[in-house]
């Protein structure tokens, strides 16, 4: 039951990880590959905080609130730094910098003392439960599902869909670029404190640029773009490799493998993913069962 | 005589090394239909993507209603009143017909206003109403170059830029679209800049016309004069 309830919590963590990268890569349409790097400024620093500042007397619940405010701004303020620089360019700058990004961040913690080096940051105290990680999941979902309902999700959109006729439609394409790109990486910042304060242990090598690569896999499986799909890819990868550990030793190891030709397989029958750029949407999923349709002109 | 809407002064633009605009002049006035024809790689979309803010210039003017816009980045061009169509259509794919409209009309508060002109593409191109929730990607070609115009007009610009709107289209859609560009100009006073390689189906409905030919000026005046020029038919008109 631990186990399942633990599975439960990463797997929700890495909703908000695929969720916020989605809307980088997917809605927005720029190529980030070093989310690892900013979950990881969010979780050292979420952790520090539980670690050095944290007052007592504050209830846990609140302590992680202001834990997940700090990895949220941290992670944010590395997005300034690096998309600034590189969302003014069209191009893929953007994926190179914060493939060296992500790689720069965790040798910086090896080196840092503070916060355990090579050694790990060890005694973070536990705040995160299942209760606190799902709501902060449902508050990124309803935050970045929100922002692309209006206006500047628009925006946002037609910048993946076509930068130069996006400009030309007098959107300030820098402005929306650097909007998701911070956002994105405040959320994997927040993700980070929530993953620090449940497994009470960080190691640098936990952030490598693997993990970048496994949380773009969980968007691309569930479809570029969707939500829907971000949450979907981001459960698949999360419970697959332990239903894998489960058929014994030798499967387990393959498990890489295992990805690889389970991603090319669907490429090959679905290459836009399980959902497309679709969404699952209650009302027009009940509209289908009353047989009313919402008009949306 | 009131100063022209539009005015390029001897405008050069570089692509790295490539001088591709040599000192171009050029006037629009407010109500005119202007055409700029010449051939592959003669600079007429770089004159555009200058005035839309789409690349910088290297040295020369643009004025727009008497202001200097070249240092202007693009996504403050549109609200100055300039908004361009652009060459191969460049709608948004995966937004619908109806979305893509929405977005031309990106700056634009008055929701009335914005319904009135949507109402009128509409009217224009009955097409795109009977496809409101097609995705613009899977519309025909024909349909792309329709939605490109009605939504670079969706911002109700003063100067509406057309980057070679009969490009790959069939004679009968390229007629269709030009008498729609016509009506355009006459009933809203729409001033229309056209780039053009179909130089006799621009100069039909434009009011003056300048001829480039890598990127400097190789012949200008009115449309009238040039559709029987000699040098016009040889080299664009193929007679
Ligand atoms: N992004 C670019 N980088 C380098 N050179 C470019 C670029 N865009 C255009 N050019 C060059 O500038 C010159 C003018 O190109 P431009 O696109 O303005 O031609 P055009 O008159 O619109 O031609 P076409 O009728 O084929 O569209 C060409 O020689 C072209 O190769
Ligand atoms: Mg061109």
């Amino acid at each position: 039951m631990e186990y399942f309830s633990h599975l439960l919590l990463n797997s929700g963590i890495f909703i908000i990880l695929s969720v916020s990268l989605n809307l980088i890569n997917g809605i927005c349409g720029q190529f980030s590959l070093g989310h690892a790097g900013f979950w990881a400024v969010g979780a050292y620093t979420g952790a520090a905080y539980g670690v050095y500042l944290a007052p007592d007397f504050l209830p846990d619940f609140v302590n992680l609130f202001i834990s997940c405010g700090i990895g949220f701004l941290t992670a944010a303020l590395a997005g300034v730094l690096i998309g600034v620089p590189c969302l003014r360019l069209r191009g893929d700058y953007l994926a190179i910098a914060t493939l060296g990004f992500g790689e720069i961040i965790r040798i910086i913690i090896m080196n840092m003392d503070t916060v355990g080096g090579p050694r790990g940051f060890t005694n973070i105290p536990l705040w995160s439960n299942l209760f606190w990680v799902y709501a902060w999941v449902a508050i990124t979902i309803l935050v970045i599902a929100n922002i692309l309902r209006g206006t500047h999700g628009r925006a946002i959109i037609s910048i993946r869909e076509d930068e130069i006729a996006a400009d030309s439609m007098g959107i300030y394409t820098f402005k929306y670029k650097t909007m998701a790109f911070v956002l994105g990486a405040g959320f994997a910042g927040l993700a980070g404190s929530l993953f620090a304060h449940a497994n009470q242990f960080l190691h640098p090598n936990g952030f490598t640029f693997m993990w970048s690569v496994i949380i773009l896999l969980m968007i691309i499986l569930g479809g570029l773009g969707s939500i829907t799909g971000s949450i979907v890819g981001a459960v698949i990868l999360t419970f697959l490799p332990e239903m894998l550990r489960f058929m014994g030793e030798t499967i387990s190891e393959w498990r890489m493998v295992i990805y690889a030709v389970l991603l090319i397989l669907l490429m090959l029958m679905k290459p836009t993913g399980i959902f497309g750029k679709h969404e699952f949407n209650v009302l027009s999923f009940l509209a289908k069962f009353t047989g009313k349709k919402k008009e949306i002109i | 005589m009131s100063s022209p809407l539009l005015e390029l002064k001897n405008l050069h633009v570089h692509y790295g090394a490539i001088h591709a605009i040599q000192g171009l002049n050029l006037v629009v006035n407010e109500g005119e239909i202007v055409t700029i024809l010449g051939s592959n790689g003669a600079g007429k979309t770089t004159t555009l993507h200058s005035i839309s803010g789409l690349i910088p210039t290297s040295s020369g003017e643009i004025l727009f209603d008497g202001k200097r816009i070249d240092k202007t980045p693009a996504f403050k061009i549109v609200s100055h009143g300039i908004a361009q169509s652009p060459e191969g259509r460049m709608v948004f794919p995966d937004l619908t017909v109806f979305e893509n409209l929405e977005m031309g009309a990106y700056l634009r508060n008055n929701k009335e206003e914005v319904d009135k002109d949507l109402h009128y593409m509409f009217s224009l191109f009955p097409r795109l109403l009977e496809r409101k929730k097609q995705l613009a990607g899977t519309l025909s070609g024909g349909e792309q170059q329709m939605l490109a115009i009605a939504r670079a007009y969706m911002s109700k610009p003063k100067l509406l830029l057309l980057d070679e709107p009969s490009l790959g289209i069939a004679p009968i859609l390229v007629k269709a679209i030009f008498d729609a560009i016509v009506e355009i100009n006459k009933t809203k006073n729409m001033t229309i800049l056209l780039v053009e390689q179909n130089a006799f189906a621009a100069l039909k409905i434009a009011d003056r016309g300048y001829v480039i030919a890598t990127g400097e000026m190789f012949m200008e005046g009115k449309a009238d004069d040039l559709i029987t020029n000699e040098e016009i038919q040889k080299a664009y008109l193929g007679h």
